[in-house]
Parts: structure tokens; C-alpha cells; sequence
């Protein structure tokens, strides 16, 4: 019978942090990973932030495959018939350390899986998981190729349908209101076009995000990465808003249009899409959590719900990081004793709790029922967009004076609703 | 304007590797279930489609493993799994 110390379900990046982190400390770790390769099954919008995570896994930064560092943010506000954008550029972006880098995942979760090998960790691709192992009450192991697996301590970061989860009794199978479905094509383009056109030097990258009538009005957004000689460009949007739907929109097509619009089309001109992918994302925030663990199991990343939509940024990869090294601490932790009983294992809940991952989740757990809201996603871009039309025209005749050109949008009926909104907003 | 690259021509692109078996199936009787419909629109991919009939039914040839189907119709509706190991969509990017 093979026995490993911990049996990790998914070469993503909470599974290689778990692996990577437990491999360091002598443990043998056995990886499983349904794809041809780590990353073969893994979608990113496409950036890293990096400061939560670095002193977690302090020789990793160095050599590790990151597109471009983030040196400027945008935002743009798109209306129907016009948009408004907001860039920023600050210095402290432009200084290492460097907070944020765009990412491929194929390439990233490649070479961190090969670090993990490198500190002693078995990766096994192209094999899925069929079922768990369950013996006294406790996860023993798993099933995978007919074969059974045995380990103290299962691990899963499946991802965020989370089978695994849903085997061991730990979740659900998700509801579709506290999920997202993000479509992203790669499109390649040469790296000094993508500089001149974003403005950038050298290995500087951009972001931007765009909120309004790229989703018709829905939540969600678009989103917009320069990586090094490429481009990924995607739009978000809520399950449940497009199932509600009335209009009959359809997913692939708002793709289609995002890249349509000339704000984005004059950015990829030129370009060549490469690859076309979706991935579901999590959006529940922290009401949506899962069980984080149970007798002989952990659940980290994506699996136990870990992404965080706070409107500017939108994140996850450190928190499938931060998730996969505490996991492992936990892990070592119960090998101490021998006990690997959820009890024993709650120790991750409190190290998740003690660090940003939970502190976040807390702190921002109003924001989903707030961005819910869908002014933000139709009314306020339109009537923005109105205004500047109104302050940018110039008529034939003469030109009304500015105060009272915008005032005309701000009735009383509506000044109230923005209150009504902004007091929400303040829970941010 | 950009040239818009119909659905088929960007599945195109995309690293596949056939099973022999569907990995999400249909469950009999549910063919006109009113969440099934709501996947003709919501998979990104576009591998529902209403038939004459109007019964839905899944090519599952492009699938890109994303989960939508699965959120938006359910268990009931879906039998819905992850294809085999190294089977169906491998990024080259993600």
C-alpha cells in the first residue's frame, strides 16, 4: 500500500505552495494534477501581487517567471457612446520591490511545480482524482487511477468547483449568485508596440480595468494586462446577473464587443489571439467561505473560496498562495502529535485568521453585496460620461455655463439615490 | 474595427485532447429544462444549442472546463465531471 505524509489534489498555486512549503521541511508530498502539465488547466485575469506573499516563500521571487511589473493603473468608466478613463502613475510603482507583475499561469505554475520537485515533492500529471479515501470517520487518502493513495492529510486545491471539497462534505456544490464566469483571449503582440502604446519602458507593464457597458450593465467588468510580448485581455461578468438576463445576451458575445469598442481596439491592433479561455470565479466574498478543513483535510485557494473582488483590485493568487503555505503549517503542526483530526487542523483556520488572508476577507466583507448594486454598472458610467460630453461641447451657438449644465442631472430624486449608494460605499 | 474570429476559429487555437467519453452529460428528461436553456447563452465556449425540438443539447468538443454549466444549471440538470487525466483542454498561457 503507497503512503505518503500528505497528498496534495491540484498542481495550482495553493497545491505548489502546500507542496513546496512541505517538501522544504522533509515531508513526502505527493502532488496530483489532472492536467498535462501544472497550469494546463489554470486561467488567470492575469496579475500577481506580490508584497503579501513574498516573505512566505523568500528564495522564490528572484527567478521566477513573471511577465511585467505593474508601473501603471487604469480605469476607465464606459458608457454606451463614450468613456471616461482614469490613469495612474505613481512612483512608488515604478520601485522595486515591485508590487504587482502580470502572469501566465501555463509558464508560472511550470517552474514553480519544478522548484517544488527540486525541495523533494512527487508530481504526478494527467491523473484526476476520482474519489476520497474514507476511513473511521477521517480522510485516508484518495482514488486516482483506479489506484488508492493513502496519506495522513489530503489537501484540496482543486479549484473553485472544488469536488474534492464537496466529497468530503466540507461545501455544497456553489450557487450561481456568488460566482463570476471571466472569458480571456492572449493576444500576441510585439513588446515594443505594447510599450509605445501603453506608454511603457523597458519591463514596465499596464493594468486597466473597465467598468459599464462592457458587461450591458451586469456586474463585472473588463480587464486589460500587458504581458511581455503579449496582451490578455478578458471581461468578467456575474453568473447569476447573465442568467437573469433579458436582453439575450450571450457571454462569448460580450467578449466580442469588449474588443470592438475603439478604446480597446486601437490597443490591440494588430495583434494575434492565441488562446481562448474561461475560468468561473469566486465572488461571495467572505459569507461565501467554505469549510476550510476537516478530520484528515485541508482546502486552500480557489477551492475554499479564497478571491477577493474589491472593485479596484481583484484578487486571488495570493490568497491561494498565502492558503497553501499555512495549510502546510498546519500540516506540520498535527505531525507533531499524529493528529491529523479537524480538530488538530483548525490550526489553519486560526494561522488564516491571524494573517492578511482573513483579515481581508473580514475587512471587505460588505463589498460584494455593495458592487451588487448595478447603478455602478449602468447608470453611473452613462450619466458620467453625459456630463463630460455636455463640458467638452462646443455648440454653434452659445455655450451654457458649466454649473448649471451638470446640475440639470442632479435633481433632488437623485442626489439621494448617490447618497444612498455612497453611504454603502463607505463600508468599503 | 477589430475582425471578429468566430467562436470556432478561437476554439481553434486552443490545445485540446479528445476522451471517449462526454465528461458532462445531459440527464434524460432535462433536455428542456429552463436552466439548460440559460447555458446556450451562458457557455463561453457556445457548446449548448436549442434543437427544433426544442430540446438542448452539448457538443462537448471545445468545452473549456470553466464550471459555468455547473453553476448556473445544477446537479440536477448536469452530470457534470472533469474529463479524464490529460484529457480536454491543456493552456498553453492561462
Amino acid at each position: 500500500m503507497e503512503k505518503f505524509d500528505v497528498i496534495i489534489v491540484g498542481a495550482g498555486l495553493a497545491g505548489l505552495a502546500a507542496a513546496y512549503t512541505l517538501a522544504s521541511e522533509g515531508f513526502e508530498t505527493l502532488v496530483l494534477e489532472r492536467g498535462d502539465y501544472p497550469g494546463a488547466k489554470n486561467v488567470t485575469g492575469g496579475r500577481l501581487y506580490v508584497n503579501p506573499v513574498r516573505d512566505l516563500f523568500p528564495d522564490l521571487w528572484d527567478q521566477a517567471p513573471l511577465e511585467r511589473f505593474i508601473a501603471h493603473e487604469g480605469v476607465t468608466m464606459m458608457a454606451r457612446e463614450r468613456s471616461i478613463t482614469m490613469n495612474y502613475y505613481g512612483n512608488e510603482l515604478r520601485e522595486e520591490p515591485y508590487q504587482s507583475y502580470s502572469i501566465l499561469r501555463s509558464k508560472f505554475d511550470r517552474w514553480f511545480a519544478d522548484q517544488a520537485e527540486a525541495k523533494g515533492a512527487m508530481l504526478l500529471s494527467k491523473v484526476k482524482v476520482e474519489n476520497l479515501i474514507t476511513e473511521n470517520g477521517k480522510i485516508a487518502g484518495v482514488v486516482a487511477g483506479g489506484d488508492e493513495l493513502h496519506a495522513d492529510v489530503v489537501i484540496a486545491c482543486d479549484g473553485v468547483l472544488s469536488i474534492i471539497s464537496e466529497m468530503a462534505g466540507l461545501r455544497q456544490p456553489g450557487s450561481a449568485h456568488e460566482y463570476a464566469v471571466g472569458i480571456k483571449e492572449i493576444i500576441e503582440l510585439d513588446s515594443g508596440l505594447i510599450n509605445a502604446r501603453f506608454n511603457l519602458a523597458g519591463n514596465e507593464g499596464a493594468a486597466r480595468l473597465y467598468v459599464g457597458d462592457v458587461t450591458k450593465g451586469k456586474f463585472g467588468g473588463g480587464f486589460l494586462y500587458t504581458n511581455k510580448d503579449s496582451i490578455s485581455l478578458g471581461i468578467v461578468v456575474g453568473i447569476k446577473d447573465l442568467m437573469e438576463d433579458e436582453q439575450g445576451i450571450e457571454a462569448p458575445a460580450l467578449m466580442d464587443e469588449f474588443k470592438q469598442r475603439s478604446e480597446v481596439a486601437a490597443l490591440i491592433k494588430g495583434g494575434e489571439t492565441v488562446e481562448y479561455s474561461a475560468h468561473v470565479i469566486p465572488e461571495g466574498g467572505f459569507r461565501a467561505l467554505s469549510s476550510l478543513y476537516g478530520n484528515g483535510i485541508l482546502v486552500a485557494g480557489d477551492a475554499a473560496g479564497l478571491a477577493l473582488n474589491v472593485g479596484f483590485t481583484v484578487r486571488g493568487m495570493e490568497y491561494a498562495l498565502a492558503s497553501g503555505y499555512y495549510a502546510a503549517q498546519a500540516v506540520l503542526t498535527a505531525k507533531e502529535t499524529g493528529d491529523f483530526s479537524a480538530d488538530t487542523l483548525s490550526s489553519y483556520k486560526s494561522l488564516l485568521e491571524k494573517s492578511f488572508v482573513l483579515k481581508d476577507f473580514k475587512n471587505f466583507q460588505e463589498t460584494p453585496e455593495i458592487l451588487a448594486n448595478p447603478r455602478f454598472f449602468k447608470y453611473y458610467p452613462e450619466i458620467a460620461g453625459d456630463i463630460m460630453k455636455d463640458i467638452y461641447a462646443v455648440p454653434a451657438g452659445p455655450k451654457n455655463r458649466l454649473y448649471p449644465t451638470i446640475k440639470q442631472y442632479m435633481t433632488l430624486g437623485e442626489m439621494w439615490s448617490m447618497f444612498k449608494d455612497f453611504r454603502k460605499v463607505k463600508k468599503i | 474595427m477589430t475582425e471578429v474570429i468566430e467562436l470556432k476559429a478561437k476554439l481553434g487555437l486552443d490545445v485540446f485532447k479528445s476522451g471517449s467519453d462526454a465528461h458532462i452529460k445531459i440527464r434524460p428528461g432535462m433536455e428542456k429544462d429552463p436552466r439548460l436553456k440559460k447555458a446556450v447563452r451562458l457557455c463561453p465556449a457556445g457548446l449548448y444549442s436549442e434543437n427544433e425540438d426544442g430540446e438542448v443539447v452539448l457538443t462537448i468538443d471545445g468545452c473549456l472546463e470553466c464550471g459555468t454549466c455547473r453553476l448556473a444549471c445544477g446537479n440536477e440538470v448536469l452530470d457534470w465531471n472533469y474529463p479524464d487525466g490529460g484529457i480536454g483542454v491543456q493552456f498553453r498561457f492561462g
